[in-house]
């Protein structure tokens, strides 16, 4: 995810304090990881380096007297962003499937690994049905977001389970082809 | 609130059946608490409809024992099979399985009537049932003329207006798209607990399988099961 893309994206509607910024931020993409101020504005300061945003300062002696605007090229490059597909996760290399085929492997019990990870998934899908219960739509949209990816996985692990024999042939040669 | 302290409220113990050579349950055993949600996952022709329907007393393991409230269901004759069946259990199944014939108001009512109550008596408590699913304008309709979503919503509250304290769920939302499907669970959650009552979902699909305080795997027949919610 790209903060920098975000709150640039948040400067679209209007100059902000940096302050206001991360609350806007926190308030619609947080979801629990809210940004520290430090991330903040060093992402700022990278943004007003590249020409992106440019500062208005106003009078005052208070600490936050910088309001930042997004510039013609800080439109574009969101624009440029929302445009452009995002690469969709290289899901081969995951952790799960080197666990399956080193229990496969080391002869040990690829079934209760799966178990394992099913009671996890479904833990979490709980958790997110009862806050997506509770919640307004963005909630509903975020919480449903997570449900899919974790339900694939579980379709996987399902999967998985029902080739464990078939796998498990592949992984561990029989001992006479061993040298 | 589920107490697992308390004694089960129903108990599947080494069940085995077969049909022909096909062996359906091989040594299934489960227990359900008062005012639960348990799911019952697992590959299809895992076994997982077969054992809902032994715990709901629709079909008779070969050998094995199930008990409800402490009493032994394979020792009832099929009167008294039938009369638990309609008082203390309701049903909600894939596809709704209402009486065509009748309005969805008297679809919901049946149950009631059934046990003995009066006509108007019956008709007000499901009303007050269709209304809390979200389905008070299909009242006077026939199922056919309901779509989907309302049909299974008729199905819930028909389960739920005899105040049974199981209801038993085969795949209730596997013919409806995502967003009726969630809608249903959420009513039927929601008023099983509200109202006490402890549900059997059957069900492969994980997004369902969440609204459950804990969840079982069927596979081969046999049960792996998660003891606790954490």
């Amino acid at each position: 995810m790209s903060v920098g893309h975000a709150l640039l994206g948040l400067l679209e509607s209007g100059p902000r304090h940096g302050y206001d910024l991360k609350r806007s931020y926190d308030e619609r993409f947080g979801r629990g990881r809210e940004l520290h101020y430090g991330q903040v504005y060093s992402t700022l300061a990278r943004l007003l380096k590249n020409g992106l945003v440019e500062v208005r300062s106003e009078p005052g002696d208070g600490p936050d007297r910088k309001r930042y605007a997004i510039t013609e090229a800080g439109v574009t490059d969101v624009a440029g962003w929302l445009a452009h597909a995002e690469k969709p996760e290289p899901y081969l290399q995951s952790t799960l499937y080197t666990k399956v085929v080193l229990a496969l492997l080391t002869g040990r019990d690829a079934a209760d690994l799966l178990d394992i990870q099913r009671a996890e998934h479904l833990r979490l899908m709980r958790e997110l049905t009862r806050r997506k219960t509770g919640g307004d739509l963005a909630d509903h949209l975020i919480c449903d977001h997570a449900l899919f990816h974790l339900e694939a996985d579980l379709r996987w692990l399902e999967l998985t389970a029902a080739r464990l024999d078939q796998l498990a042939a592949q992984v561990r040669p029989p001992s006479t082809q061993e040298i | 609130m589920v107490n697992h302290l308390q004694p089960p409220l129903l108990i599947a113990d080494d069940l085995h059946l077969s049909f022909g050579p096909t062996r359906a349950l091989d040594s299934a055993s489960l227990t359900v608490y008062a005012g639960e949600v348990l799911a019952l996952m697992g590959p299809s022709g895992s076994g997982k409809s077969t054992l809902l329907h032994c715990l709901a007393g629709i079909l008779t393991p070969d050998s094995g024992r199930v008990g409800y409230a402490g009493r032994d269901l394979s020792a009832m004759s099929d009167t008294e099979r039938s009369a638990l069946r309609r008082t203390e259990f309701g049903f909600v199944f894939q596809f709704g399985q209402l009486v065509p014939e009748l309005t969805c108001l008297e679809n919901v009512a049946l149950p009631l009537r059934l046990a003995g109550v009066r006509r108007r008596e019956a008709q007000r408590r499901a009303a007050a049932w269709l209304d809390r699913l979200e389905v008070a304008d299909v009242a006077g309709k026939r199922p056919g003329q309901a779509s989907g979503g309302q049909g299974q919503r008729v199905a819930v509250a028909r389960a739920l207006v005899s105040g049974p304290r199981v209801v038993f769920a085969d795949e209730p939302t596997g013919a409806l798209d995502s967003l009726n499907g969630e809608r249903v669970m959420q009513l039927l959650t929601g008023a099983a607990r509200d109202t006490g009552t402890a549900v059997v979902l059957v069900t492969h699909e994980a997004r369902v399988a969440a609204y459950s305080d804990r969840e079982a795997v069927v596979r081969d027949g046999r049960v792996r099961e998660q003891v606790h919610a954490r």
